[in-house]
């Protein structure tokens, strides 16, 4: 469970990131973040694992606190939490199983893992992870040299390995075609629905988020002005949080 | 309207520029040309087209050969010794990996630039004072020089890295010792590999100068020949030191492919 | 489990490499006599040198004004020099002027026996030749520089657009005709960047050809280290350092504006 209590982030040019944002997620929910570029969707995602400090109020994930916690105790809970980004974050020259192994850093000593000391069950883990996106065959393939959609289920591989109960994802599709797109996002929809896993997309297409989630957050200017069911978010509400009704735009884009 | 400005000001600066040239060039003094006789200066090529290949190898361990390899190992361990100190001084300098803290990073970029602001010369003729003639005053001249020029560069690919990988690192639960070594560590061991082997040639070229103030290797014979006016000596050994920079500089080629 | 199976399946890889660097290292620690534990014995020593370099003797300064100004013109005449003779062979070294490519792989194994000296040793000869003085300093400079620029003014040629080139030939001009109308404004500001480059380190290199009787600031160097006057070459260091540092400077802001 994810929580929120009057949220804030200012950077430091006075930048409202995040505005007394109050939101719960519960287990096994799939949410969709939409908005506009600088809304507030990154500054949401990564304030959950902390990777941006908030300002004001308190997270916590599954009852504690992530805002308050000391960096051993950061760590542990980092261990749970897993995340993808739009531009894979796989480390190019190492092997699919290196990057993947290296989601269960956290579990480990420092000197253990720079000797590269993995335990056996860690690597079975490993070619599991791989195995439920489909990438057994290419673990001591160079990261590099798979194409993107390969190298972002790599990323979801890792994310799997480290056993996490909650996956945040950062655009992930949006440097990918149309196809793989489906097939990541139903992916990520399988991992939800299979391993009941909490997952929270930031995507910009809203066709997409009200197509795979079980929920839809919308942001602006880092306020939640939209929360609920993707049915419930008409042309009307679109135009509310975009400007514009943007799902027309997507269509005819399309 | 723009057009006319931009071409006066084009027009300044070439002016500007030919000034300045104009002013260095007539600032040197010529007398040297005058003194110049075009007869020494074939007598010298004459001397320089015939080289004394007795000097090559002589079993002696004073030979051109034995004077290379030593050069050779001066760079070697000199560059050596500057790759593995200046990935500390790197870790210390980078501002990325100490944010929120400028002050350490500028002493250690403070610290590379004072290192490398010597010229290597410079530090031989002082370590030639401390530790004595010979190759090892070599090694530490170039060794503590190449030092401040590994730091820099170190550090600047340092800061320019992908942060990608680092905050996945991060995201995962891992420390920073565990995302360096992970993350950072496998983009950036090509380029420190590279820049290590560039400097490495470099070092070669240098270590065949040290030699002039007492630091060992191939510079000492070299310039006592010229002196000496012995130009068939003198020609030897240049070719050796062409040979030798030449064949240095296609095994590094050659290691820089396979790096890719 | 397979070691072949983990992350160190490359393991006989890294040793081997490992190995190899060791043994470099352990030959040349032999070669040159390296003992590191002397250095520790002789810190004392070392401390006695630092001691003194730490009090520049700031008095001699203008002493040094005159020697440096004359570094800093030896550095722009020999490297503007360099370049205008660096320019034309470069044109010829590249297939794009001449399509001989027995002319291309002469003019460029000369430009790399060329490059391939150090310019230390290159000022020795040329003080042995023409004499000493500021002069050899400056042809020094001119022939490192000439070396130095010429293969990067054609590895930027062999890398520009073809467009204009095709079309000057398209029309029936002659190689040296393309050459001015159609390679030369492309290169123009980057030759313009690679004399400033050549300058930088050629302002450095310069305030030790001295030592060799070419000229400049490296004359006082050598004569005061000679003395073992620390005060004074540590004040010498010092102002190199400074000029080096605006030289610098002003060549990073004029290239950046070329860009």
């Amino acid at each position: 469970m994810i929580e929120f209590k009057n949220v804030s982030k200012v950077y430091g040019n006075g930048v409202r990131g995040l505005d007394h944002v109050n939101v719960t997620i519960q287990d096994g929910e799939f949410v969709s973040v939409i908005g506009l570029s600088g809304a507030g969707k990154s500054t949401f995602l990564r304030s959950i694992n902390r990777l941006i400090d908030v300002t004001e109020g308190e997270v916590r994930v599954d009852e504690t606190s992530i805002t308050g916690a000391n960096k051993k105790q950061l760590r542990k809970i980092r261990c749970h939490i897993g995340m993808i980004s739009q531009n894979f974050n796989l480390v190019k020259r190492s092997t699919v199983q290196k990057n993947v192994l290296s989601g269960r850093l956290g579990y480990y000593s420092t000197l253990r893992s720079i000797l590269g000391l993995f335990t056996k069950e860690d690597y079975q883990r490993t070619l599991d992870a791989l195995e439920r996106v489909g990438l057994a065959d290419k673990l001591h393939s160079r990261s590099d040299e798979l194409s993107g959609g390969q190298q972002q289920r790599v990323s979801i591989a890792r994310a799997l390995v480290q056993q996490a109960d909650i996956i945040l994802a950062d655009e992930p599709v949006a440097s990918l075609d149309p196809i793989t797109t489906q097939k990541i996002m139903t992916d990520l929809k399988r991992i939800n629905q299979e391993m009941k896993q909490t997952v929270v997309v930031n995507i910009h297409s809203v066709e997409l988020a009200k197509q795979f989630s079980t929920r839809i957050l919308a942001f602006k200017s880092g306020k939640i002005v939209f929360d609920g069911l993707p049915e419930e978010l008409t042309g009307e509400e679109l135009k509310r949080i975009y400007g514009r009704n943007i799902l027309e735009d997507q269509k005819n884009e399309d | 309207m723009t057009r006319s400005k931009g071409s006066m000001k084009r027009i300044l600066v070439g002016a500007l520029t030919a000034a300045v040239i104009i002013y260095c060039a007539a600032g040197i003094d010529y007398s040297g040309a005058a003194s110049f006789s075009p007869k020494l200066a074939l007598d010298v090529f004459q001397g320089l087209l015939k080289p004394e290949w007795g000097y090559f190898y002589d079993g002696s361990g004073e030979d051109l050969i034995s004077l290379l390899l030593l050069t050779i190992g001066i760079a070697f361990l000199g560059t050596a010794i500057a790759t593995v100190l200046a990935i500390p001084l790197a870790l210390v300098s980078a501002a990325n990996l100490w944010k929120g803290h400028t002050l350490v990073p500028r002493i250690g970029k403070l610290v590379c630039n004072v290192l490398r602001a010597f010229p290597e010369l410079v530090y031989a003729i002082i370590f030639v004072k401390i530790v004595g003639p010979g190759p090892f005053a070599g090694v530490m001249a170039i060794g503590v020089h190449q030092i401040g020029m590994l730091g820099k560069l170190y550090t600047e690919e340092m800061e320019a890295m992908d942060e990608g990988p680092v905050e996945a690192m991060m995201a995962v639960g891992a420390n920073f010792w565990q995302s360096l070594f992970f993350a950072r560590v496998p983009q950036l061991m090509p380029i420190y590999t590279t820049l290590s082997l560039n400097h490495f040639e470099i070092a070669v070229r240098s270590a065949s100068t040290l030699g002039l103030v007492g630091a060992g290797g191939i510079g000492a014979p070299l310039i006592f020949a010229i002196q000496a006016r012995g130009w068939a000596k003198v020609s030897i050994i240049l070719l050796g030191v062409i040979v030798t920079v030449f064949l240095i500089d296609m095994l590094a080629g050659v290691i820089r492919k396979k790096l890719r | 489990m397979k070691i072949k199976d983990t992350v160190h399946y490359d393991w006989y890889k890294k040793v081997l490499i490992f190995l190899v660097i060791l043994a470099g290292i352990v030959a040349s620690a032999v070669v040159t006599e390296a003992d590191f534990l002397e250095v520790m014995q002789n810190r004392k020593q070392m401390y006695l040198f630092l001691e003194k370099f730490m009090k520049p003797d700031f008095a001699y300064i203008p002493k040094i004004l005159g020697p440096m100004m004359m570094t800093l013109k030896m550095s722009v005449t020999g490297t503007v020099l360099g370049v205008l003779f660096a320019v034309p062979i470069a044109f010829l070294a590249t297939e794009v002027v001449t399509s001989n490519k027995a002319v291309t792989f002469v003019v460029r194994f000369i430009l790399d026996v060329v490059r391939t000296i150090p310019n230390l040793l290159l000022a020795a000869l040329m003080v042995a030749i023409v004499g000493i003085g500021e002069f050899t300093g400056v042809l020094t400079i001119a022939v490192f520089t000439f070396g130095l620029v010429s293969q990067l003014i054609y590895e930027s040629i062999e890398t520009i657009d073809f467009g204009p080139i095709e079309a000057a030939q398209a029309v029936g001009a002659n190689k040296i005709q393309t050459a001015v109308w159609a390679v030369w404004p492309q290169v123009m500001s980057q030759i313009a960047g690679y004399t400033f480059y050549a300058l930088e380190i050629n302002v450095r290199a310069s305030t030790v050809l001295g030592y060799v009787g070419a000229g400049g600031i490296g004359v006082m160097l050598n004569s005061s280290l000679a003395l073992l006057q620390y005060g004074r070459v540590s004040i010498i260091i010092l102002v190199i350092l400074g000029v080096v540092a605006v030289v610098d400077f002003v060549s990073e802001t004029i290239r950046r504006k070329l860009r």
